[in-house]
């Protein structure tokens, strides 16, 4: 029987999924493997019935946690899609800040948006934050090459092949001319590889929004970027923007060492 | 029949989440509500801070599908704030990309959410069993529209290449003279598919309530990357009116951010289009026209999604004269416009698939945003689904519970809603 797989999507942009319906004749290929059952964004039909789930977006309130956790007991296995779901993505800015402070600027501090599970949100989480997760695929948006290729192990029991050396192997191998060189700014020394190096293939800089390899030479590449001229501030500008989880994560241990 | 009690949640087959509540007692309504759950995500407030370089990058991740037209206003907003022109060539190559998403969203929505409405099924899974022939045609339009993306931005979703002043890189001539081909190949594709959502337009209910329609508009031709705004009941209004032209508020018990113009509510997007300026639409898109027996004004919602296909011919005819503009103008590789960052306040408007969007943005002389205010097509749209609802529901009440829900349904779709986009949330009604 073929392994059932459910799509769930929670804050985002929902572009990942449409990664997948974009996948065009190969997601006839893909349903050979598996059944899907549950894919909101493109069918009526819903089961809670799966062996898969696979979560898109990040996770901002208690009743998303709740639906998560939900999610989790019925699946055997649980994939983070996308930026938003294994990182926390752009929307992790947010954790800048109280989130009473943003809930006044955008919603001029409604008295509705008080006592209400809709506005009820907390700082904005990965999805690892608040279940176990089995697998990832990184990006903003996916790869859908390398969704397929995690769907394909995942169905045969195997360990799912996201790479975890940074994207400057990748922009080598395209044999790019270093941005460096160029005198823009780049995150590729830390950033992990997986997305051939689209972003500086194109002519410009990587975000990271793949998020950091696993041991990043964090203190080196600020190093580098300081002798390209980059202020603090500027650095931190560009580590808030997809990676603010690894800023908060740094944060909290220099809390610790205090 | 006493009693209907509907509750769609979390509505499929439409980007974002939104649920409808329908309750009946003895034939009257007593209560009928198009809800939106979708997490807050608050652009409007991480945007602060932010340097003027990454707020394309950042404001394209609103929306998986209208992403490029996302990047492309936020740069017109930067542009105008820095007083940054940008060259014909820029131009021509950003309403490309503009028409690739264009295309690609239509057809994701008419082929693949819409289809299945017709055929009286879930979702297209089964079409590909019972319209192979159809399903595999829409995969064409649907993949040529994102190649084109790929083509202009460097990848489908989220695009890489466009940025402040210009592009980072673009296409070879050779690259768009096989896109050229290649959209000339597919016209006759689009016949075929047409023809199909043609014999089966009479799924789609008949229904018209007058509205006002608000969209970009130009003397020099189908408004969709630039123009003044306008309205079918007002006419012309300058972009940096925007905001009396959208005037958000909110509904007594409700933290909605409606909109609303001229009437209790208005429609935007590729009928509001039509509506406005279809005299300029490209001949096969009028001829598409012709064959739907479409004409301004038309206000039946339905109708948006053959506005979409015509939008569709539009897009495909436009950007070949586009590309025969680009080759015999030859490609500039270095083309971009130099400027200085500076502080002040900028307005971008452009029609994405979904309608009018806004970006309105204030930097400091560092170009660091200090302000942003970003009102999106699918929100303005929210107070004239519920408009419609109320006139629409009532005509439903003989028709069994799933007939009734289908058509709510159908009615919500066709807006093809993106609730992703909407940074200011709406919700009609709490339940505490």
């Amino acid at each position: 029987m073929k392994p059932k797989v459910a799509f769930f999507d929670f804050a985002g942009c929902e572009g990942c999924q449409l990664q997948i319906a974009n996948l065009e004749e190969d997601v006839l290929k893909l349903i050979d493997i598996v059944e899907i059952v549950s894919f909101r964004e493109i069918m009526k039909e819903h089961s809670d019935e799966y062996d898969i789930a696979v979560i898109e977006g990040s996770i901002m309130r208690p009743m998303d946690e709740e639906r998560l956790k939900k999610i989790r007991k019925n699946a055997k296995i649980l994939v983070a899609l996308g930026a938003c779901a294994c990182i926390g993505s752009v929307q992790r800015m947010l954790n800048q800040w109280p989130i009473e402070e943003s809930k006044k600027i955008v919603y001029n501090n409604f008295k509705e948006t008080k006592n209400n599970p809709y506005f009820d949100n907390f700082s904005t989480k990965a999805v690892d934050e608040v279940v176990k997760v089995d697998a990832y695929v990184p990006g903003c948006p996916i790869d859908r090459n390398e969704f397929a290729r995690v769907l394909v192990a995942l169905v045969q029991g195997k360990k799912p092949p996201i790479p975890d050396y940074p994207l400057c192997v990748e922009c080598k191998k395209k044999e790019n001319v270093c941005l460096f060189e160029l005198g823009k700014f780049c995150m590729g020394p830390i950033t992990r590889a997986g997305c051939d190096a689209i972003c500086p293939t194109h002519g410009n800089e990587c975000e990271g929004c793949r998020g950091f390899i696993s041991h990043p030479e964090e203190r080196a590449y600020t190093e580098v970027l300081e002798k390209y001229g980059l202020s603090v501030e500027e650095i931190l500008q560009r580590k808030t923007m997809f990676t603010y989880r690894y800023v908060e994560k740094t944060k909290k241990e220099a809390k610790k060492d205090e | 029949m006493s009693k209907i009690n509907i509750a769609v949640k979390h509505l499929t087959r439409v980007e974002g989440h939104g649920n409808i509540v329908f309750n009946v007692k003895d034939g009257t309504i007593e209560k009928i509500q198009w809800q939106v759950s979708e997490a807050p995500r608050m652009f409007e407030s991480f945007l602060r801070g932010r340097p003027y370089h990454q707020m394309s990058h950042i404001t394209s991740r609103i929306c998986g599908i209208c992403s490029i037209g996302h990047a492309l206003c936020s740069l017109k907003a930067t542009e105008a704030a820095m007083g940054i022109e940008v060259s014909e060539q820029t131009v021509l190559l950003r309403k490309l990309a503009l028409h690739g998403e264009n295309m690609q969203s239509h057809i994701l929505h008419v082929g693949y959410l819409v289809a299945p409405d017709l055929f009286r099924v879930g979702s297209v899974f089964p079409m590909i069993e019972t319209h192979t022939d159809t399903v595999l045609k829409i995969i064409k339009l649907h993949r040529l529209a994102n190649e084109m993306s790929d083509l202009m931005c460097g990848r489908t979703t989220h695009p890489i290449t466009l940025i402040p002043g210009g592009f980072t890189a673009i296409p070879s001539e050779k690259q768009l003279r096989n896109l050229k081909q290649k959209l000339i190949d597919i016209i006759p594709i689009c016949d075929d598919v047409i023809q199909t959502v043609l014999d089966n337009i009479h799924m789609l209910p008949d229904f018209s309530r007058e509205t006002e329609y608000i969209a970009l508009t130009t003397d020099d031709e189908y408004a969709l990357y630039d123009g003044v705004i306008g309205s079918t009941d007002t006419g012309r209004h300058p972009i940096e009116e925007y905001e009396s032209i959208v005037n958000e508020f909110v509904v007594p018990h409700s933290t909605a951010k409606f909109t609303r113009h001229a009437r209790e509510s208005y429609m935007v997007g590729a009928l509001a289009r039509f509506n406005l300026n279809s005299d300029q639409l490209t001949p096969l898109a009028k001829k598409c026209a012709k064959k739907f027996g479409l004409k301004a004004v038309n206000y039946n919602p339905f109708m948006n999604n053959v506005a979409q296909l015509i939008e569709y011919y539009h897009s495909v005819e436009d950007s070949i004269t586009l590309i025969d503009k680009l080759l015999e103008r030859g490609l500039k590789k270095k083309d971009n416009t130099k400027y200085k960052v500076r502080g002040g306040r900028g307005i971008g408007a452009v029609e994405v698939p979904r309608g009018i969007l806004f970006h309105d943005y204030t930097y400091n002389d560092q170009g660091i945003c200090t302000k942003a205010n970003l009102v999106i097509p699918t929100n303005q749209n929210h107070n004239n689904i519920t408009k419609d609802m109320e006139i629409f529901a009532p005509m439903l009440l003989d028709k069994s519970e799933k007939e009734i829900e289908l058509n709510l349904e159908m009615l919500v779709r066709a807006y093809d809603p993106c609730i992703s986009c909407s940074t200011h949330y709406l919700k009609v009604e709490f339940k505490r």
